[in-house]
C-alpha cells in the first residue's frame, strides 16, 4: 500500500515539475513578491508631500516652519503665497498636506494669546491622513514645551510616558513580514492543490484513478504530500528570508512555529483539494481558490485588525485558518508568545483540516461528472 | 458538447459576409459560450456582491472599544478621575487589574492592548514640579494600531488635564494650537476611501478572471487552431473576445458603484460620465492582462496559477489602497507604475470623494489608455506569431 502511495507521490510531483511554467509559477512569483511586499507593505509614513503657506513674518513663524521642513517626516515641496494655492496643490494631489499660519500667529503668541495654524490634510487616504496629523502635533507638541520653558509658563501637572512593547519604533515592516509568512505560504500551497483534480476530471484521468485499487485516502495522501512539501519549503524560505535579509527578530520557539505552518498547510490543502474536487471545469476550480484566497486574506487580520471588523464578520473569521496562523507567526516572531496562547490557535486549525480533508476525500467518489 | 464548437457554422456563414457580420458571429458565439458556463456570469455579478459586502464590513481602519489595562497602584481620589475619563472615552473597553505582573501577563496573551499605569506615588507628585507620570505600555506589535490607541490615550490624557485645571481655577492652554481640516472626508470614516479602493481590486480581479482562461480554453482544446484557419481575421478573433467580456465586466462596475453609494454612503461627488470613461478605459486594461496571460500561457492549469499571482496581490498591496505609495522605496514606487490598479485607485477616490478634478482624472486615464494599448497590442503580436 505504501509502495503506491509513493508512486501516486511521485506522479504528482512530476505533474508540478516537469511543466516549466508551473514550475515556474511556484518559485519566481513568490520571491519577487516577498521583495516587493516586503518593502511596499508598509504604514509607516515617510517624506510627508508638504506646501507651507505663512503670512506671518515673524521670528516665531519662522521657527516653526524650520521645525517642519527639519523633520524627516516631512518634505516641503512648495511655499505658497496665496489662498486659493491650497486647493490647487491638494486637489491634484501634488502634495498631502498644507500647514496655514495666519498673519495674527506671533502677535497672539507673543501677547499671551492662543494662537492657532491650521493643518489642511487630503482626507481621500484617510489612514495616511490620520498618521500626518499625528506627526504635525508631535512637531507642535515640541515647540510648546519649548516655547514654554522660554516664556516661563507653568508645566502641566501630569505628563504621559508611552512606550511600545516588542516593536519600541514601531516599524510595521516588523508585523507585515510575518504575515507575508502566512500569505505567501497559503497563496502557493492553494495554487499546487486547486486546479490538480479538476484538471484530471477534465481531461478524464481521474475516473482512471478512481477505478485503480486506490482508496480515497491514499488519493488524498497522494494528492496531499506534494502540496505540503511544496509549502513547507515554501514557508521555510520566507521564514529565513525574514530573519536574515529583513532581519526581523524571531523571538520565539521553533518548534511551536513549525508545529503551525504544518497545521496551516494542511487546512488549507483541504480546502484546495475539495474546491478542486467540487469543481467541473478548471475554470470553476479557479473562481473557487479565489472565491477562497481573497476574502480569507483580506479577513484575516493581515491588513487590518479583526477586532475592528463587525460581530457577524468576526463570526465568519473563525472558519479562515490564515487568521489563526497570522497570531503564531506574528507572535512567536515579535513576542515570544506563551505556548498556551500558540495551542489556542493550534486546535482551531486542526479541526478546519480534519473536516475539509476528509470533506475531499468523500467528495473524490461522490462527486460524480 | 463543447460550446467552442459552435464557432464553426458561425465563421463558415461569416466568410461570405461582411467584416462586421462575422464580428458579430464571434461575439455570437462567446456570448452563448459565456450563458451555457454560467461561471463568468457569477464571476461578473455575483463576485462583486460578495466582496463588496466582505470588505465593505471587513476592511476597517478605525479601531472602537480597544481593550486597555489599567493598574492603579493606589487608589485615591485623583486616581479615580482619571480613570474616569479614560472610561468615560468610547475608544477604550478599560479592565481594572491589579498589579503589573497580571497586567503584562494579560498583555502576552493578548487579553488586552495596552497598560495605562499610575503609579503608587500619583497622587503627591501631582502637586510636584515635576508633575506626576502616567506611564502607558502599548503592544507595538501591530505598529499602525498601536499609532491609533496611542493618539487615543493621549486625547483621553489631555481631556483630564483641562477638567483638572478647571477644578483648579488654573488656565493652562498649550501656547500654539493646531486646527485640524480633512478635506474631502471631514468625518474621517475610513470606509470612505477604502470603499473606492476596494472597487478598483475588485475589477482587477474580475476582469483578469474573466479572460484569463478564455484564450488558453481555446487553445487547450484545439478549437483555437481550428478558428485561425477560418478566414476570421486575427482583430477580429480578440474583439469577439474582448466586446462580450467587455459588456459583463461593466455591468459588475455598475452594481460595485451602485452599492457603494447606496449600500455603504460613501458620497460620489464627480460626475458619471467621468466615471464611465475612466472605468471603461481600466477595464480594457485589465481584460487586456487576462487575455494576455491566456495568450502566453496557453494552458488553462498554468494561466490559473498566473491570474492568481499577478492579478490580486500587487493589486492589494502595490495599488495605494491601504498602503501608503509615497512612502514605499523608490524602486517599488517604480513598479507601480505597471500596476492598471494604481491608477483607477487614484482616478477612483478622487471621483468618489473630490469631484471630477481633471488634474488627476487626465493624467490617470491616459496611464490606463496605454497599459490598455500594450497588453491588447502584445496579445494580438503573440497571436499573430502562432498563426505561422
Amino acid at each position: 500500500m505504501w509502495r503506491r502511495i509513493w508512486a501516486l507521490i511521485i506522479k504528482e510531483f512530476f505533474v508540478i515539475w516537469n511543466d516549466r511554467r508551473s514550475r515556474a509559477v511556484i518559485i519566481v512569483p513568490p520571491l519577487i513578491q516577498l521583495m516587493v511586499f516586503g518593502y511596499a507593505a508598509t504604514f509607516d509614513v515617510s517624506h510627508i508631500a508638504t506646501a507651507i503657506y505663512n503670512e506671518d513674518g515673524g521670528a516665531a513663524a519662522t521657527t516653526l516652519v524650520s521645525s517642519f521642513s527639519g523633520s524627516p517626516a516631512f518634505n516641503v515641496l512648495y511655499h505658497l503665497d496665496a489662498q486659493r494655492q491650497i486647493a490647487e496643490k491638494i486637489d491634484s494631489r501634488a502634495v498631502s498636506l498644507v500647514i496655514h499660519i495666519g498673519p495674527t500667529f506671533s502677535r497672539n503668541l507673543l501677547s499671551g494669546r492662543p494662537a492657532t495654524i491650521q493643518a489642511i490634510v487630503d482626507g481621500r487616504e484617510s489612514n495616511t491622513a490620520l498618521i500626518i496629523l499625528g506627526y504635525v502635533n508631535q512637531i507642535v507638541e515640541t515647540f510648546d514645551q519649548r516655547w514654554s520653558l522660554k516664556t516661563h509658563q507653568p508645566l502641566p501637572p501630569a505628563q504621559l510616558v508611552t512606550r511600545y512593547w516588542f516593536n519600541p519604533n514601531l516599524q510595521s515592516r516588523w508585523f507585515i513580514i510575518p504575515g507575508i509568512v502566512a500569505l505567501l505560504t497559503m497563496v502557493v500551497t492553494i495554487v499546487v492543490t486547486a486546479l490538480t483534480i479538476a484538471r484530471e476530471r477534465e481531461v478524464g484521468t481521474f475516473e482512471q484513478l478512481l477505478v485503480t485499487p486506490f482508496s480515497p485516502l491514499e488519493i488524498l495522501v497522494g494528492k496531499s504530500v506534494p502540496a505540503l512539501a511544496i509549502g513547507i519549503s515554501e514557508g521555510t524560505f520566507i521564514i529565513l528570508a525574514a530573519v536574515l535579509w529583513f532581519h526581523v527578530p524571531l523571538r520565539g520557539n521553533v518548534g511551536l512555529l513549525y508545529g503551525g505552518l504544518l497545521l496551516y498547510i494542511l487546512a488549507v490543502i483541504g480546502i484546495g483539494l475539495m474546491v478542486s474536487s467540487l469543481a467541473r471545469t478548471q475554470q470553476q476550480a479557479m473562481l473557487g481558490a479565489f472565491l477562497f484566497v481573497v476574502p480569507a486574506v483580506i479577513l484575516s487580520g493581515f491588513a487590518t485588525p479583526i477586532s475592528n471588523m463587525p460581530h457577524f464578520i468576526q463570526a465568519i473569521t473563525l472558519a479562515n485558518p490564515m487568521r489563526y496562523f497570522l497570531v503564531i507567526v506574528r507572535g512567536l516572531f515579535l513576542e515570544d508568545l506563551p505556548a498556551s496562547v500558540v495551542i489556542a490557535q493550534l486546535w482551531p486549525m486542526a479541526i478546519i483540516a480534519t473536516l475539509t480533508l476528509s470533506g475531499a476525500s468523500w467528495l473524490f467518489r461522490h462527486r460524480t461528472t | 458538447m463543447r460550446p467552442g464548437d459552435t464557432s464553426l457554422p458561425d465563421t463558415q456563414k461569416s466568410s461570405s459576409g461582411s467584416a462586421g457580420l462575422r464580428l458579430f458571429g464571434l461575439v455570437y458565439k462567446e456570448a452563448l459560450q459565456i450563458i451555457r458556463d454560467p461561471s463568468s456570469i457569477a464571476i461578473a455579478f455575483v463576485l462583486p456582491i460578495i466582496l463588496l459586502l466582505l470588505f465593505g464590513y471587513g476592511v476597517s481602519l478605525d479601531a472602537k472599544h480597544v481593550p486597555l489595562g489599567l493598574v492603579i497602584e493606589a487608589p485615591s481620589p485623583k486616581t479615580s478621575d482619571f480613570a474616569a475619563a479614560l472610561s468615560h472615552s468610547e475608544y477604550f473597553n478599560v479592565i481594572r487589574l491589579p498589579d503589573r505582573n497580571k497586567a503584562i501577563t494579560a498583555m502576552l496573551s493578548g487579553r488586552i492592548n495596552g497598560i495605562i499605569v499610575l503609579r503608587s506615588d500619583f497622587a503627591r507628585k501631582l502637586y510636584s514640579a515635576s508633575g506626576a507620570p502616567i506611564q502607558a505600555i502599548i503592544n507595538g506589535t501591530d505598529a499602525n494600531t498601536a499609532r491609533i490607541i496611542s493618539g487615543y490615550v493621549q486625547g483621553a490624557w489631555q481631556t483630564w488635564l483641562i477638567h483638572y485645571n478647571l477644578d483648579h481655577g488654573q488656565s493652562i492652554t498649550a501656547p500654539v494650537s493646531v486646527e485640524q481640516r480633512m478635506w474631502f472626508n471631514a468625518d474621517i470614516r475610513s470606509r470612505n476611501f477604502l470603499i473606492p479602493g476596494l472597487i478598483a481590486i475588485i475589477m482587477t480581479l474580475i476582469g483578469t478572471l474573466l479572460t484569463a482562461l478564455v484564450v488558453a480554453r481555446e487553445w487547450e482544446r484545439g478549437t483555437m487552431e481550428a478558428l485561425l484557419v477560418t478566414p476570421v481575421r486575427i482583430d477580429e478573433i480578440l474583439l469577439g473576445k474582448l466586446i462580450p467580456y467587455f459588456v459583463l465586466g461593466m455591468g459588475g462596475m455598475t452594481i460595485a458603484t451602485v452599492m457603494a453609494v447606496w449600500v455603504f454612503g460613501v458620497p460620489f461627488r464627480g460626475s458619471v460620465l467621468a466615471l464611465i470613461g475612466v472605468s471603461s478605459l481600466f477595464m480594457l486594461a485589465a481584460l487586456g492582462m487576462g487575455l494576455l496571460i491566456s495568450t502566453l500561457a496557453r494552458s488553462q492549469f498554468v494561466a490559473g496559477q498566473v491570474a492568481i499571482i499577478i492579478a490580486f496581490l500587487p493589486a492589494f498591496i502595490l495599488s495605494g489602497f491601504i498602503f501608503d505609495i509615497a512612502s514605499m522605496p523608490g524602486l517599488v514606487q517604480l513598479l507601480t507604475h505597471i500596476i492598471p490598479a494604481r491608477y483607477f485607485v487614484a482616478a477612483l477616490q478622487s471621483l468618489f470623494l473630490a469631484g471630477t478634478l481633471w488634474q488627476v482624472l487626465l493624467s490617470n486615464s491616459i496611464a490606463l489608455a496605454i497599459m490598455a494599448l500594450v497588453f491588447l497590442g502584445v496579445t494580438r503580436m503573440r497571436t499573430s506569431k502562432a498563426l505561422e
